[in-house]
């Protein structure tokens, strides 16, 4: 075992094609990393199981890209929070105008559309809501009076598609339509053809108005939700999260997870191989024996076990997952500690004088380091998946959505059976290909590392 | 736990007082009534070994012997399907279904990993050796339980030719039974088996691969015996003793099931069991799982050691 230089580390890794896949992956897996800690802010992390935060989004939709192989396309979901304001005077009448234009290229009717505002305002403006459709009618769908105040203040109000007042407004209007509105939803009757009911396309403008005496009224906040099924890049579960948020929040805590746990059992089991393989005699005995009662422990029951009792904590995991980490690394380190101990240079500095520590740190790890960065790289994966096992069982930490949190939401709502792909595809194949990467890696390194492999 | 049995013993000793009046009537003053009742309810926790701690040798000795005997009382929580809570039936009714499901899924894969690994193994480099080795290594890293997701939403949402949850529905005291469970066993078996075989193929491989290159082997081939025989009979009966000792350690293993695997098909093995009575800390169960498959491993290896003097005629001892 000679040492190697880091030349040759490139100069194998450039020969070689899976190598290569492997470090491509990675690299892309840490800049996604790094664009995610970077532009997503940290706080929502903690939002993840917040439900408020969801609220607006819709409930197990499909990812958007998915209307591209469709010949009928579902309808997407569309949050618009940017109207079009006009201000102006008629008289003693102030009027806001709020304008929302959409879209509506899809074949299914909206699931429903939901109008949320604040208004600031003294007395008892009137608001009012029409929908001007492609086809030139404009139909009436809400107007009321906001609640009587006498001083100047917010009011906070959500206007839904399931109103009565626009189910009984868009009947009054029911000659515009050729066929019965009775049974029909709102929102079947406002995006739908006059002659029969199906959907029209083109372009609709939702007009909010706030009609008023005072001038200092004003709309401080008005977002207009077209409720679909589809949404975002990869779609969102049953608690209306966006899965794209929580598989990117995914990467880096993995990574974490992965070369946190791999560094640090790696380097105890070194450690501890190494010195029990140097020392020999009553010290290895012992502390080998040690390490088989660790080795013989069935892993994945103890981990259940430490994290039902002790902690469910992310980092407290991670410590688990170091203990079993470390034994398998220190068995061969000490194997290889045990040929290396023999050889001249080891037995010259024994007889220089040379205090233990400083022996299997400066002469025996620096021969070891081929393989140990190789098993780093193979023990990734293995903790990624027991994470995510742990995790699927529901004893991960659910205040951070790992991948294996994303399933295991998925299985507790059977999104197999129901055949909700975009939920349970994508955490899997992130987590798979984590672990090919790292195992492309570790491959490679093996192969510099152990060259009777080269056959 | 020592105060529950304790309170079972008074509660025990006051209702055999009160059905029975004329042990009542036989007392002259209440002090001595409740002394009578007093020394009864001492001298039964004296022989249940209860006014001793958990520690003392003699509580712990007779535990063994029990627990020696398969004799690990009673659950606190869990029951059987039956509705019993005595721990060896609940053990009793999990474990053949964990032997059904996964010794079946081990044997097949192991048979199907041993005749490739040869194959990939016999000749290195070939297409027939990249394929398997890239599918292992593809296929390890992919998590089982994953698959399983994947293969519910394929067979039994899909296409609609499984059911996607493992536990039949029918009664176990229906005729139908053991039919509906082989049927709602099948999807579990394909995944475990799809997995499980690369990695297997990849460790014989290796063995072989080995071996391959061992001068007999040469020399045999100089002699022109025949490649197949070569490599069926020589090269494979050498490589037999690590191949034994994985079967063995996987095929114990395999009692143990996967508890990941059987939560996602919701198989009734003993896998959910363990993770069931971990999760509500049901000792007695946690105790009794644990020590059935000790004692399985212990067994499979020392059938392993056996079978080392029959394969290789080095390890024998005189």
């Amino acid at each position: 075992m000679t040492s190697i230089t880091l030349k040759e580390i490139i100069k194998e890794f450039s020969k070689n094609r899976i190598g290569i896949a492997g470090i491509i992956i990675l690299s892309i897996l840490i800049f996604t990393s790094i664009m995610v800690a970077i532009f997503i802010p940290i706080d929502t992390f903690k939002e993840w199981n917040n439900p408020e935060k969801w609220i607006s989004y819709p409930k197990v939709s499909v990812p958007v890209w998915i209307n591209l192989f469709l010949n009928e396309k579902i309808p997407e979901h569309k949050i618009l929070d940017n109207p079009n304001i006009n201000n102006y005077r008629i008289n003693d009448l102030s009027i806001i105008s709020h304008r929302f234009g959409i879209d509506f290229e899809y074949d299914f009717f909206p699931s429903d559309f939901i109008y949320e505002f604040t208004s600031k305002y003294s007395e008892s403006p009137l608001l009012e809501i029409n929908v001007m459709r492609p086809d030139g009618i404009q139909l009436k769908l809400y107007s009321t009076s906001l609640p009587i105040t006498n001083s100047y203040s917010n009011h906070n109000e959500r206007v839904f598609s399931t109103d009565e007042l626009i189910r009984k407004n868009l009947h009054l209007q029911s000659n515009k339509f050729e066929f019965s509105l009775i049974n029909l939803s709102s929102q079947d009757i406002i995006f739908s053809k006059t002659g029969i009911n199906e959907p029209l396309k083109g372009k609709y403008i939702f007009l909010i108005k706030l009609y008023g005496n005072n001038e200092a009224n004003q709309i401080t906040y008005s977002k207009m939700i077209i409720g679909g099924k589809a949404f975002g890049i990869m779609g969102t579960d049953e608690l209306r999260r966006d899965l794209a948020v929580g598989i990117l929040y995914g990467t880096p805590l993995a990574l974490f997870i992965g070369l946190v746990v791999a560094l640090a059992s790696v380097i105890m089991g070194l450690l501890y191989g190494a010195y029990a393989g140097y020392k020999g005699k009553k010290t290895d005995e012992g502390m080998m024996r040690f390490n088989d009662v660790l080795y013989a422990l069935p892993a994945l029951p103890f981990l259940i076990i430490l994290s039902v009792t002790i902690s469910n904590s992310i980092f407290v995991m991670v410590g688990f997952l170091m203990i079993f980490g470390w034994v398998g690394v220190a068995k061969i380190a000490r194997s290889m500690s045990l040929q290396i101990k023999i050889k001249g240079f080891v037995e010259a500095a024994n007889m220089m004088g040379q205090k233990d520590r400083k022996i299997v740190l400066r002469h025996i790890l620096p021969q070891l380091l081929p393989y140990a960065f190789a098993s780093i790289a193979i023990s990734v994966p293995a903790a990624i998946t027991t994470e995510a096992g742990l995790s699927f069982l529901g004893l991960g930490d659910p205040s951070f959505p790992t991948w294996g949190q994303i399933l295991h939401d998925a299985n507790v709502y059977g999104a197999s059976a129901r055949g909700l792909w975009w939920w349970i595809i994508p955490p899997g194949i992130m987590i798979a290909i984590t672990g090919l990467a790292f195992v492309f890696i570790g491959n490679t390194l093996e192969v510099i590392a152990n060259p009777k492999l080269k056959r | 736990m020592d105060s529950i049995l304790k309170q079972g013993v008074s509660i025990q000793v006051r209702t055999e007082i009160t059905d029975n009046p004329t042990i009542a009537k036989s007392f002259s003053s209440v002090t001595e009534f409740d002394f009578f009742i007093q020394t009864q309810i001492a001298q039964r926790i004296k022989i249940m070994g209860l006014d001793e701690p958990w520690y003392s040798p003699q509580r712990i000795g007779l535990s063994m012997y029990k627990i020696l005997f398969l004799d690990f009382g009673y659950a606190t929580f869990l029951t059987s399907d039956s509705g019993s809570s005595d721990v060896k039936e609940i053990i009793l009714e999990k474990l053949p279904r964990t032997i059904l499901l996964f010794t079946t899924a081990t044997i097949i894969v192991s048979v199907i990993g041993i005749f490739l690994g040869t194959l990939a193994g016999s000749k290195i480099g070939s297409k027939t050796d990249r394929v398997t080795s890239s599918f292992a290594i593809i296929s390890s890293s992919f998590p089982v339980w994953w698959i399983g997701m994947l293969m519910i939403f394929l067979f039994s949402f899909t296409y609609q030719i499984f059911p996607a949850r493992a536990t039949p529905l029918i009664p176990f005291t229906d005729p139908n039974y053991i039919g509906s469970l082989l049927y709602h066993m099948t999807l579990p078996l394909i995944t475990i088996v799809m997995i499980g075989f690369g990695s297997w193929a990849y460790l014989v491989r290796n063995f072989i691969v080995d071996i391959v290159q061992e001068d007999f082997i040469f020399a045999k081939k100089t002699i022109g015996i025949n490649q197949k025989k070569i490599i069926y009979k020589h090269a494979l009966k050498n490589a037999a003793p690590p191949i034994i000792t994985v079967l063995a350690l996987s095929l114990s293993g395999s009692l143990g099931g996967a508890i990941i695997t059987e939560a996602v098909f919701d198989w009734p093995g003993m896998g959910r069991l363990y993770f069931e009575a971990i999760t509500v800390m049901d000792l007695p169960v946690i105790i009794g799982a644990t020590y059935i498959l000790t004692v399985f491993f212990l067994i499979s290896i020392f059938v392993a050691d056996l079978l080392y003097g029959y394969f290789d005629p080095r390890v024998r001892t005189e």
